[in-house]
């Protein structure tokens, strides 16, 4: 039997800062490993060197090594130099190499800040099985916090059920949302499970698949938004995570939010969590040299 | 007098036929793409078992998710108040009702002529509905009919983190590479889903009489969770699945508990 493609799969990074010579320097590290996805984060003396973002394994201290392996892959660097490594995400206490765990809200906060800049007050983490909505400081310190994590709709997962469903690879599906005459009403089931049951009927009367994918992508960020409502939105306001690459989901969001979202940055938003947990990592390694 | 009951549930849709509050057909057929079509091929199947023609019916009483959907029907009813007819009139002594479906989860508490007194429904959420176990036995590659059977084979307790279906498909997966034995998987799943039903129910509160309705009463697996977390035993009817097309009916009939 033929394999079936998996639409789902969004595409993995790996970047390397080649104005950086991280020899000599302090190197420390965050990993995130993620529900779906796993990063890892290299600093060399506190500024950003590298990082990876993959999907996760099966086995959390598996994921962890991964992706610090890929995070290394041709700059000569080797477990044995990380100064300082912290974990953070849904596993991460099942990092091998770390010294410390810290929750995923403090780290995408802060590393939401070094990406965004001391502006931003409101994050908006979008990951793969939850959505957390941050409130935090100039320096990136948490002040509040709001999570969804106990169902799917509204979360990466969701999406990628959606776009297996729909045969729509999941990068494609905020571009496609787009292509269409009218925009449709939201779909009415919260539950995933509902949805894709409703999204077949919506097939089956005739809806071509942009509209089906327009009528899921508003009805996420309208399910984002209750979230938001509840937490409140100060600005600047930023999105991380896988769904922060989805423009269908963020285009609809902004609208109902009624503010502007932050262009994303330069590096793969995915990271800041793991990007986060490195930079703790570094003022951890400093305390303990004083 | 002959009535009909048509219950219109969101996978399948049953039709309960009586002659004199006796049942004399019943039918069964998965609601597919064309509801309606599957709706008349489920009456054409009824009325043929009973042979009988459509104007013998006195009067047809339509329930379930799509009971605007029913080919015919003279009025509509409840699912909550057909269901809880339909336990009294086979249990004389139930007061309380728990209905798991496909897609919804149903409790309620009633009197003595099965009319409501409060209720509790789950629509919004696959976690507490049949659409959960479903989705978990295909994860598991196990036939969903010996599903249940299999997690009281279960050796240990397992306890499940997540409460979202989808979520809890990924969870299993990691519990299959973490070579959990399937029979503890199957009860980890009929747990999780048995806690949701009866935090469901204790928002109504329960008599000892409880009687378990609906297509997943057939599963032994989460009829034995239901009972440890109730405390009790549930009384599963025969072909639970009818209860509400038979309450229909019955409803359709006029008739109101007692003799």
């Amino acid at each position: 039997m033929a394999k079936q493609p998996e639409y789902w799969r969004w595409t993995e990074s790996r970047w390397t800062n080649p104005d950086i010579d991280w020899k000599g320097k302090i190197i420390t590290s965050g990993v995130d490993v993620g529900s779906v996805s796993s990063q890892a984060v290299i600093l060399a003396d506190g500024e950003l060197y590298a990082y990876a973002n993959m999907r996760t394994g099966s086995d959390s201290p598996d994921s962890a090594n991964k992706a610090m392996k890929w995070a290394m892959e041709n700059t000569g660097l080797t477990l044995k130099d990380l100064s300082y490594t912290v974990g953070t995400g849904y596993g991460r206490v099942n990092v091998p190499f770390s010294q410390r765990a810290i929750t995923e809200i403090a780290c995408h906060a802060r590393g939401g800040n070094y990406m965004y800049g001391p502006t931003v007050r409101t994050i908006l983490d979008m990951g793969g099985q939850d959505c957390k909505a941050i409130h935090c400081d100039e320096r990136g310190k948490v002040t509040n916090f709001l999570m969804n994590d106990k169902c799917a709709a509204g979360t990466g997962r969701g999406m990628e059920v959606f776009a297996d469903l729909l045969g729509v690879s999941i990068n494609d599906v905020g571009d496609l949302s787009f292509d269409i005459d009218k925009e449709p009403q939201p779909v009415s089931s919260t539950c995933v499970v509902y949805a894709k049951t409703e999204a077949t009927g919506l097939l089956r009367e005739g809806w071509p698949k942009n509209k089906v994918l327009a009528a899921y992508c508003s009805a996420m960020a309208h399910r984002i938004m209750t979230l938001l409502e509840r937490i409140g939105v100060e600005e600047d306001f930023a999105i991380t995570g896988g769904i922060s690459k989805n423009k269908g989901v963020v285009k609809r969001l902004e609208k109902e939010v009624g503010i502007k979202i932050m262009e994303t940055s330069k590096y793969d938003p995915q990271i800041a969590g793991a990007l986060g947990a490195s930079l703790f990592a570094k003022a951890l390694y400093d305390k303990g040299k004083k | 007098m002959i009535t009909m009951g048509i219950d219109m549930g969101s996978k399948y849709i049953k039709v309960v036929i009586l002659k004199d509050n006796k049942v004399i057909a019943k039918s069964n057929v998965l609601a597919g793409f064309d509801v309606k079509k599957s709706g008349q091929e489920a009456i054409d199947k009824a009325l043929k078992e009973a042979k009988i023609k459509k104007d013998d019916l006195k009067k047809v009483i339509s329930t379930g998710t799509g009971e605007k959907l029913a080919p015919f029907y003279d009025d509509t009813k409840s699912v909550v108040g057909c269901d809880s007819l339909g336990a009294v009139f086979l249990h004389p002594a139930t007061r309380t009702v728990i209905d798991v479906g496909a897609e919804e989860g149903r409790g309620m508490r009633c009197d003595e002529t099965g009319k409501i007194l409060d209720f509790e429904v789950n629509e919004k959420c696959a976690a507490g509905a049949g659409a959960f176990t479903e989705a978990m036995s295909r994860a598991l590659e196990v036939p969903l009919e010996e599903f249940g059977a299999l997690s009281l084979k279960a050796t240990e307790e397992i306890p499940m983190n997540a409460q979202c279906t989808v979520f809890a498909e990924s969870e299993v997966v990691t519990m299959v590479h973490n070579k959990v034995s399937k029979a503890n998987m199957a009860k980890a799943v009929h747990d999780a889903m048995s806690s949701r039903i009866s935090s469901m129910v204790r928002k109504i509160g329960f008599d000892k009489d409880v009687t378990l309705v609906g297509g997943v009463a057939k599963n032994v697996g989460f009829v034995d969770s239901l009972n440890k977390d109730l405390d009790l035993k549930v009384i599963v009817p025969k072909d639970p699945e009818y209860v509400g097309a038979l309450g229909a009916a019955l409803s359709a009939s006029g008739w109101k508990g007692g003799k």
